[in-house]
């Protein structure tokens, strides 16, 4: 008969996840549009993305290492905030943008806020947001990756009037920030998160089909598949659908809210796009919906099971 | 083939393997036996015997304290050796009733047994009530009581629970594969109450041979259905399985009956069999010794006051060091501090452990991934749940549906963060429920 045994509460099991693995699942997730990002810009784009890793995870630590709080580095949440705040950036930025921009996502909008879990806002695009007002020219100056282009983003091409090559836009070969490009690294990626449970389509799908009868309603195109398709494949749209709306923290839990979130998002891109003065606003989006979140929250609240009594 | 289910819940390793192919041995009992008075739901039983006296197996040593309440059997014959308090597997100190077994096993002549269709609905709750019935699942709630609902001919459905869908238990499975006629029996007693009713007897689609074997077995009744269920936990918790089985949803203040069904578990059934057919009050039940640190699990007929430590050493001993040793299941399960505690009527498992996930992990902050929202069969949001219990906050608590919570462990077991939800809702529950008893 052993000295000592364990009691606690029940249950006396837990399933295997842990918080470190999910932010794991999520850097692998987006491998292969980082992969592509430095394939298209080159070299700068890959320094850009390790000081945008350094800085976050290196603001985390010395945050908590003044504060005597715990260490919470190893959890990998910080590594993913770095890295797709590195995706949001041009490849042509100076390093200094990466580490303001990594010290700005975790210390203003993630750790005052209380940590993991806390923060009202993404820390990569609140980040980002905060650089384009502040650094403007040096955010939206996108590199020309030898399409003809001359360093116009698709977006901005389509907003001018001009045609572009869908087929690049899917592939990923055209200019923009250093992740966003390639719409099928970064749906792979997604299917990878979907697959092993990580995310699921409430968010991104709502998201993608509001958007798209947005631009059907508003668009001035009526039904112009080549205007749609580049719509979808241009921009930030299919990052921030599937990596950043629904980031855990800033979404709501609720499922029916989820739904009513994506929807939100899907209308608040098409005004930004299609009566904005700039040609993206997945990330103005996306920050605005976080903020609502709380009164989604609140009227999306789930009826307990059997409430009411109810024969069904 | 339909199977039938309900929202949310999970896939816990069910670790079944280890014991499910043991036929059920009987188990007797050498050392002394103790009868905690509250082994049901409701007032403690009062002792009818004093100490020195000498009872027989069979022979009622405690009577129901009240209405909601159950007698309580000797399931040997020996010598009343103390009335004290005694520690149970909640750890709480219980009065009780100590009997030293003579090993003789003398039974009282229990009264001759009456054909089902010559006795009225009286007599058969009667008997239930006198044999000392309890609900045999985990919550004792009396039988008796639970067989007379305010309105019986609104009784649609009587369910007989073999969900069994706890991980590691094994006792209804070997029952309804080894004694599968009194389950029926003991059905139909039940069915003999409700003239309008039907009998389901649901199982979990894991036990693909009882539900074959007991489907070969009703086929020319036309009062009983076989229901196969799908496997997740917690398919067997009560709400769940009569939403599974009849697709009415009641919530945590009504009862099945209001919903127009009776729900029993496969080992209180064979009770009511023993006690209604065979005049036989309530003494054994099956107990399942089992873990990765049992020498060699077990599915155990066991004199109820038997000892866990005997149960332990019949199952031969241990053969690593156990580091968390529960009573029940994994879910829903107790953590014992010792085996010198006694089987209840409500006893169902004994798992014993070498790794406890527990203590092994450290809770970290909430990352509002939403997971415990996604399994709470209660569809409330264990999260802010928790939340509000960790702020002391009854109202909003409340508010927010905390008292539907069962407390099955669906939210605790996925969070990533693997912070303590259940625990704290829990904690939530019982000072709630224990203010609103203060009002």
């Amino acid at each position: 008969m052993p000295e000592k045994l364990k009691v606690s509460s029940n249950p006396h099991v837990r399933s295997k996840a842990t918080t470190s693995q999910i932010m794991a699942a999520v850097v692998i997730a987006l491998l292969p549009a980082t992969g592509f990002g430095i394939y298209n810009f080159g070299i700068n784009a890959l320094i850009l993305i390790l000081v945008c890793i350094a800085s976050t995870v290196l603001t985390e630590l010395l945050f908590e290492l003044l504060l005597k709080k715990p260490i919470t580095i190893g959890d990998f949440s910080a590594v993913v905030t770095g890295l797709l705040l590195g995706l949001n950036l041009p490849a042509t930025a100076p390093w200094w943008i990466a580490v303001i921009g990594g010290v700005f996502a975790i210390l203003v909008v993630k750790m005052l806020f209380g940590g993991i879990g806390q923060n009202f806002m993404n820390p990569a695009l609140g980040a980002r947001c905060f650089l384009i007002l502040s650094f403007t020219k040096i955010m939206t100056n996108f590199p020309d990756v030898g399409d003809g282009l001359s360093g116009a983003t698709p977006l901005a091409q389509i907003k001018a009037g001009n045609s572009v090559n869908i087929m690049n836009m899917i592939t990923g070969h055209t200019s923009g920030t250093i992740g966003e490009t390639s719409m099928i690294a970064i749906i792979a990626g997604a299917c990878f998160l979907i697959l092993i449970g990580v995310i699921d389509l409430r968010i991104p799908g709502s998201y993608i089909v509001s958007f798209v009868i947005f631009l059907l309603i508003f668009g001035g195109h009526g039904f112009d598949g080549p205007f749609i398709a580049a719509h979808l494949a241009g921009g930030g749209l299919m990052l921030g659908a599937f990596f950043m709306a629904t980031d855990y923290s800033t979404r709501p839990i609720t499922k029916f809210g989820q739904y009513l979130f994506g929807i939100f998002l899907g209308i608040m891109t098409g005004i930004f796009r299609i009566f904005g003065p700039s040609a993206e606003g997945v990330s103005y989006a996306i920050i605005i919906g976080n903020l609502i979140v709380p009164l989604i929250e609140k009227i999306t609240y789930p009826k307990a099971f059997g409430e009411g009594g109810e024969r069904i | 083939m339909a199977r039938y289910t309900f929202t949310g819940g999970i896939h816990p390793y069910d670790g079944k393997a280890l014991s499910k192919d043991k036929p059920i041995q009987e188990y007797l009992p050498k050392g002394d036996l103790v009868f905690p008075m509250s082994q049901h739901i409701g007032a403690p039983a009062k002792p009818v015997v004093s100490k020195g006296d000498h009872v027989l197996r069979g022979q009622r040593i405690a009577e129901a304290g009240g209405f909601v309440s159950a007698h309580i059997y000797s399931t040997v014959s020996g010598t009343v050796k103390a009335i004290e308090p005694r520690r149970i597997v909640t750890g709480d100190l219980i009065e009780s009733i100590i009997i030293e077994n003579d090993d003789k096993y003398e039974e009282v002549d229990y009264p001759a047994s009456v054909p089902l269709e010559d006795m009225s609905k009286e007599d058969i709750i009667n008997c239930v009530k006198e044999g000392g019935v309890v609900g045999m699942g985990g919550a004792g709630f009396p039988t008796h009581v639970k067989l007379s609902p305010k309105e019986p001919d609104k009784i649609d459905y009587c369910i007989v629970n073999g969900a069994e869908c706890e991980p590691y238990l094994t006792s209804d499975y070997r029952r309804m594969l080894e004694e599968p006629e009194k389950i029926i029996s003991g059905l139909k007693c039940m069915l003999a109450l409700f003239d309008k009713a039907r009998g389901i007897i649901a199982i979990e689609d894991n036990k693909k041979d009882c539900i074959k074997l007991i489907k070969s077995l009703i086929k020319d009744d036309p009062r009983i259905y076989v229901k196969p269920l799908k496997t997740k936990y917690p398919q067997g918790a009560e709400r769940q399985l009569i939403y599974a089985t009849t697709g009415r949803a009641i919530n945590s203040s009504m009862l099945p009956a209001d919903a127009g069904c009776i729900v029993d578990n496969v080992d209180t059934v064979v009770a009511i069999h023993n006690a209604v057919i065979n005049r036989q009050p309530l003494m054994e039940r099956i107990v399942t010794v089992t873990g990765d640190a049992i020498a060699e699990p077990c599915n155990f007929k066991v004199h109820i006051g038997t000892n866990y430590h005997e149960l332990v050493d019949a199952a031969g001993g241990f053969k690593e060091e156990p580091v968390k040793i529960i009573s029940g299941g994994p879910m829903m399960g107790f953590g014992i501090f010792e085996l010198d505690v006694p089987t209840t009527k409500t006893a169902s498992a004994l798992l014993c452990l070498t790794k406890d996930d527990v203590s092994a992990m450290e809770p970290s902050a909430c990352i509002n991934c939403g997971r415990c929202v996604e399994v709470c069969p209660g569809r409330v949001m264990p999260k802010l749940l928790a939340e509000c219990a960790e702020h002391y906050d009854n109202e909003r608590f409340v508010e927010l549906g905390g008292m539907e919570c069962c407390e099955c462990g669906c939210c605790s077991f996925v969070c990533p963060a693997k912070r303590p939800l259940t625990q704290s809702i829990k904690s939530m529950r019982k000072i709630e429920l224990a203010n609103r008893k203060k009002k």
